[in-house]
């Protein structure tokens, strides 16, 4: 069985982010970056399912400038078998990467294509089931449990207040949601392994998207508390200003 | 806001730039380790003086012994900076659980790698490296800790084999150790040039361990007593290539270097916690940390942390290219520990009352400390070693 993952490279959801010089891009100076937190579940997906099915291959392909490289060897480490770079500029128009991944993936052979739900970056959400459509796959999103048997997948998504359970024949794609699986952290032998396992770079050129970014803006600072009072005496104090100021009440 | 949640590791040079993206790839596994699988109970184990054995497995399986040696034997086969990175990552955690690590890889699977027969590497070193066999170093005895040549346990051979009798103290998980690397003379105990290492099982009969009891530090490793009442080993049990002290303390220089990454550690633990409590904290309607006294304990740990780091960078550096000398390593040792400590007591202080709580880090890494400043080669034999390099006249 052959599995493709489609992984994003995101600043690490703990930095501190500052907007660039152009105001429509985030400044990367100093940025530590990670695999998209998502994305990992699909890894984990992909490497736990090429464990229990004979003869699996598992790649991992990234579009990006030459900074994704080092995403894709943590992928590597992780324990992926080989990985793609499409090199090249993504767009802030989801259908134009969808294309690039596509192309990519329609001769590959795949039997499942895995994403994450979203990229914890633009909360995107676009670009799995996109790919999905422009292959002609059948597509579930923001998976939290998988099974594969006799050539056909089985998925469950939480939904409003319940479980959805779906299932479709391979090859499909997916998009996958906290709860699929517990990523692993790459090994050190995987670290070491991972610089001689098969790395290509494929040139590739951007379709013209239809989706601009015109600003960027960080949220308004969180205004400093206030203390109305102490003890019982505070609360018909506090009860209306949540009435009339917070209109919580 | 207590624990390490959100630990952010000081970086003040940029000295992330000076490491390759394999060595940054070892560390940050090992850091998310650490806040995955040790932060939730280091403060536990160390409240109740209990070694988190349960994490064993997944140490071997992250491959964090004997990082250093070559893949053949089952092991990483990383350079040493990374290897310190390891050590510096750990002891972020806790020095007791860093000390586990370096007595397995540096103490017992480096003698066995650097003195051992082909046989003895081809069995134990795969073994120690998956963490099936758990390992100790019997050097130190209840009257020759910093003067190890003075050793009076001895090897006696027979038709087939060894006899060995004697007392080690001070054995980090001697108690729980499957082996041991005994240190013991086969000659006179004036003799230091038969000091000889020998693999000994730790259920060969007459081998006891047991626990030290009472340790106001390191409470979250085993600390052990370990009686040698004529055991048999066979012949083979002897590191062939062992010769005289030189064989063990080659291991305390492999030590000793992973300890001067470790400190490192442990300093950048408690630097981030006192920024963190000295932001947040509020006294006299603004943060503690408004305030020049505060300010200025800061600014020396970040100084003393920052130069503690180049150390250790250039001095693994120097040892991958094969130059690194045992008195840069008891520079780093000394120098690195030192901080570390009188960081770890600064933060403590900083944090105020709440400093002495398992619910803060400063005061475990700073107990902790203590016994690092003294082990493997005390800070003061450290200054002799030092003084001995500087003028060749020894004061020991």
């Amino acid at each position: 069985m052959k599995i493709a993952v489609c992984l994003r490279r995101v600043p690490d959801t703990t930095s501190k982010i500052v907007i660039g010089a152009g105001g429509t891009a985030i400044d990367e100076a100093g940025l530590k970056f990670v695999p998209n937190p998502y994305d990992e579940y699909a890894l984990e997906a992909a490497i736990a399912l090429k464990d229990t099915v004979a003869g699996g291959e598992t790649t991992v392909i990234a579009f990006g400038g030459d900074s994704v490289q080092e995403t894709l060897r943590t992928a590597l480490a992780m324990g992926i078998d080989r990985a793609i770079q499409l090199q090249g500029t993504p767009s802030a128009d989801g259908l134009a990467n969808a294309h690039v991944l596509a192309d990519q993936l329609k001769d590959g052979g795949f039997d499942l294509v895995l994403f994450g739900k979203l990229a914890v970056d633009d909360y995107g959400q676009q670009t799995g089931a996109m790919v999905a459509e422009l292959l002609g796959l059948p597509c579930a999103t923001a998976i939290t449990s998988l099974e594969i048997a006799a050539g056909k997948a089985t998925v469950a998504r939480e939904v409003e207040g319940g479980v959805e359970h779906a299932g479709c024949a391979l090859p499909a794609v997916f998009t996958c949601d906290k709860g699929l699986n517990t990523p692993r952290l790459p090994s050190l032998k995987g670290i070491m392994a991972a610089k001689k396992k098969p790395f290509d770079i494929v040139p590739v050129t951007t379709p013209s998207g239809k989706v601009q970014i015109v600003s960027l803006a960080l949220p308004p600072e969180r205004a400093a508390g206030r203390i109305v009072g102490e003890g019982a005496a505070a609360v018909p104090v506090l009860l209306q200003l949540l009435t009339t100021e917070a209109k919580v009440l | 806001m207590a624990g390490s949640a959100g630990y952010t590791a000081v970086d003040f040079y940029d000295i992330d730039s000076l490491l390759s993206e394999e060595e940054r790839a070892v560390r940050d596994t090992v850091r998310q380790w650490v806040d995955d699988q040790l932060i939730p109970v280091i403060g536990d184990c160390y409240i109740e003086g209990r070694f988190p054995k349960q994490l064993i497995p997944g140490m071997a399986e992250l491959g964090l012994f004997g990082a250093n040696l070559p893949e053949e034997y089952g092991c990483a086969g990383l350079n040493n900076v990374a290897y310190g990175l390891i050590m510096q990552e750990l002891e972020r955690g806790d020095s007791g659980i860093r000390s586990f690590a370096s007595v397995q890889g540096a103490l017992v699977m480096y003698p066995i790698y650097a003195f051992g027969s082909d046989a003895q590497k081809a069995y134990w070193l795969p073994r120690l490296a998956a963490g099936t066999e758990i390992g100790c170093f019997g050097l130190t005895e209840p009257d020759y800790g910093s003067n190890p040549a003075g050793m009076i346990t001895t090897a006696r051979e027979t038709a087939d084999g060894w006899v060995l009798n004697g007392t080690k103290m001070w054995i980090t998980n001697g108690s729980q150790a499957t082996v041991s690397i005994i240190w013991a003379k086969t000659g006179e105990v004036d003799d230091t040039t038969s000091i000889r290492g020998f693999i000994v099982p730790t259920s060969t009969p007459g081998f006891s361990g047991k626990d030290q009891k009472g340790k106001l530090s390191l409470r979250a490793s085993d600390t052990s007593e370990l009686h040698l009442q004529d055991v048999h080993v066979p012949k083979d049990a002897m590191l062939p290539k062992s010769g005289g002290i030189k064989s063990p303390l080659m291991c305390l220089t492999q030590a000793r270097y992973g300890i001067a990454w470790g400190a490192v550690g442990a300093a950048m633990a408690c630097y981030d916690e006192a920024r963190r409590y000295a932001i947040n904290r509020v006294m006299f309607g603004k943060p503690i940390g408004q305030t020049q006294i505060q300010q200025e304990r800061l600014a020396n740990m970040l100084t003393e942390i920052t130069k503690a780091q180049l150390l250790v960078l250039q001095l693994g550096r120097l040892k991958d290219l094969g130059k690194m000398t045992p008195s840069q390593v008891s520079l780093a040792k000394r120098n690195n520990v030192n901080i570390a400590c009188e960081s770890a007591r600064e933060a403590r202080r900083l944090l105020g009352a709440n400093g002495i709580l398992i619910e803060y880090h400063s005061m475990r890494h700073l107990a902790n400390l203590e016994s690092v400043y003294t082990y493997e080669g005390t800070h003061d034999m450290h200054s002799l070693i030092l003084g001995q390099e500087i003028t060749g006249l020894a004061a020991y």
